[in-house]
């Protein structure tokens, strides 16, 4: 028997593994019909998963974490079944900024340093629970201690504008709003999100908690079908284009939105594409998995922006990412689980094969840009 | 008595915005203002100080409404989405109508109950009429294109209008397409071979 659910999206390239899953028949498959409804910025998306109008949601990862600390509007608890997306950010700057500060190769992390201080810099973010918003802080915070820097939630389809119109000096948001701000707003790119840290969760799959307790057996056929949709998006890159630009989907043109998917962005206008290694991650290696850590990680950065104490912020945030449940539901299916679900964030110089509940996996490089090392183990 | 509470209306559409104020008259002595919505909208909205924001779900700048959640200085009030814990079916029938409520911290339910219900009726009627603007300009649309299509038949084969309505037809019927969108594909073929 066929059972519908409904499904939130914003829509944004890293929406793929749920559009996937309803168009290309993974859903099907595990005996579901998706309702995919798109809703226009994130506080709408939420209210939409509160009050029980989607069954599930694309979210911001920091997004479960805030309302686990009690940051934010909504109420009720949140689950994250699963990790849709890696990476995916670009920072850049306004033109006037980029032309007082000092011009270093695009992705290089030092140009924070090079930036004027003395007047307060304003940035543009697409919300303020977001990991745009963690990234820069973590980044600005270390590399250029005396900078002043406010964060402002901007739409991300009006980044360009807010620069145009001066209310912001810079952003960090997904693609392909990063490249529109370039070309119509004259903005220059000076990182992706992957130099700050080379392996943030971006996207997640969250439901109302204990809905996947509740209903297990369509918990457990909705995670395989978008596992194997990141798998689908990660192989077919140029047919995703074109799906995701189709009216119903993210209803633009497919050249915005292929470029971002070939791991390329365009810092400057009239300049040459660079290539960015793991732009944009749907499903390879271990990217599904909700690992403790990362929440953990998340929560401390919050608990630090927002004067928390660290210790019960890191233990209420590692509650909201699931990874006991992706154990039960995904490992079947032939995911790989790794022994633990923690892991030093930050420690890994390159990929690296570790003994895994069958055999081994490879686990991604995974560096923070000043060298640090997030380990829970010691945090706790 | 009470006193009046300052409400915030953010809302481009002048006439929209108007609709809205006057059923918030009626729902009592209440200080009411309109401000657009874009750019610098928590600043703008904070300046005021108020005491209930009413805004479109939907609207693209509302996220920027979520940084007024989290107090900068010891001051400033915290405001927070507005959830009828009491009545979860007020909320819904916000969310239902498409508006949401922002509330400073402290301020009673039964204060805000009467405000939102008056605003939750004006916004259903909004949603209708902008659904009925979007059907009507579709079928106009629509008619534009099977009109330019007819159009291209008819000189293109040397018939007449009724006859080159129901070719049209015919093939839309055995391609199993909407007639609309296969006129949209001639017109568009045609445009290219220009």
């Amino acid at each position: 028997m066929t059972r519908t659910l409904s499904l939130g999206f914003i829509p944004l390239l890293d929406a793929a593994p749920l559009i996937v899953a309803h168009e290309m028949g993974f859903a099907e498959q595990e005996g579901l019909r998706l309702n995919l409804r798109r809703a226009a910025n994130w506080s709408q998306l939420r209210d939409m998963l509160d009050l029980g109008a989607v069954d599930a949601a694309h979210m911001l990862s920091v997004m479960p974490v805030a309302r686990a600390l009690g940051l934010g509007s909504g109420h009720g608890e949140i689950d994250v079944l699963m990790v849709l997306s890696l990476n995916g950010q670009v920072i850049g700057l306004s033109k006037a900024l980029a032309a007082s500060t000092r011009t270093l190769p695009f992705g290089d992390p030092q140009i924070g340093a090079a930036l004027p201080s003395g007047e307060i810099l304003r940035f543009g973010v697409p919300f303020p629970f977001s990991m745009h918003a963690l990234l820069l802080h973590y980044w600005l915070s270390r590399i250029a201690p005396d900078l002043e820097v406010t964060l402002h939630s901007i739409h991300p389809p009006r980044m360009a504008e807010a620069l145009e119109a001066g209310e912001i000096d810079g952003f960090c948001v997904g693609e392909p709003w990063g490249t529109r701000a370039v070309q119509v707003a004259g903005a220059r790119l000076i990182l992706p999100g992957s130099a700050i840290w080379s392996q943030s969760p971006e996207k997640v799959l969250a439901t109302r908690k204990g809905w996947a307790e509740t209903e297990p057996e369509v918990a457990g056929a909705l995670m395989r079908a978008i596992w194997r949709a990141g798998e689908w998006a990660d192989a077919n890159r140029d047919s995703l284009a074109e799906l995701l630009a189709l009216p119903r989907n993210l209803d633009t043109s497919s050249l915005h939105i292929e470029p971002a998917l070939r791991g390329q962005v365009l810092p400057l206008a009239r300049g040459t594409e660079a290539a960015v290694p793991q732009m944009l991650e749907f499903h390879a290696g271990l990217t599904n998995f909700p690992w403790r850590s990362q929440a953990a990680w998340i929560g401390n950065e919050l608990a630090q922006r927002h004067g928390l104490p660290p210790g019960p912020a890191i233990a209420a945030a590692r509650t909201t990412f699931r990874s006991d449940l992706y154990r039960v539901h995904l490992g079947p299916a032939g995911a790989p689980l790794p022994r633990s679900s923690d892991k030093a964030e930050g420690l890994l110089l390159r990929d690296e094969s570790v003994p895994a509940v069958l055999g081994s996996l490879s686990l991604a490089r995974n560096r923070f840009f000043d060298g640090a090392v997030f380990d829970p183990a010691r945090s706790i | 008595m009470t006193t009046a509470l300052t409400i915030i209306v953010v809302e481009q559409d002048r006439e929209r915005a108007l609709m809205i104020v006057d059923a918030l008259r009626e729902a009592g002595e209440h200080r009411v203002q309109v401000i657009g919505s874009g750019a610098g909208l928590a600043r703008r909205v904070a300046e005021q100080c108020p005491d209930l924001v009413l805004i479109d779900a939907g609207d693209p700048s509302r996220d920027a409404l979520e940084e007024l959640t989290l107090a900068a200085g010891p001051l400033e009030r915290p405001v927070a989405m507005f959830v009828d814990r009491a009545d979860q079916s007020l909320t819904r029938a916000a969310i239902e109508a498409g508006v949401s409520a922002y509330v400073v911290d402290g301020l009673k339910s039964d204060r805000i109950r009467p405000i939102l219900d008056a605003a939750i009726v004006r916004f259903h009627v909004f949603q209708r009429m902008r659904s009925e603007l979007a059907a009507t300009k579709a079928a106009l649309e629509e008619r534009k294109i099977v009109d330019r299509a007819k159009g291209l038949l008819m000189r293109a084969k040397g018939i007449g209008e009724e006859e080159a309505y129901a070719l049209l037809r015919k093939t839309a019927m055995d391609q199993g397409k909407r007639l609309a969108d296969l006129a949209q594909a001639l017109v568009t073929a045609a445009d290219l071979l220009k």
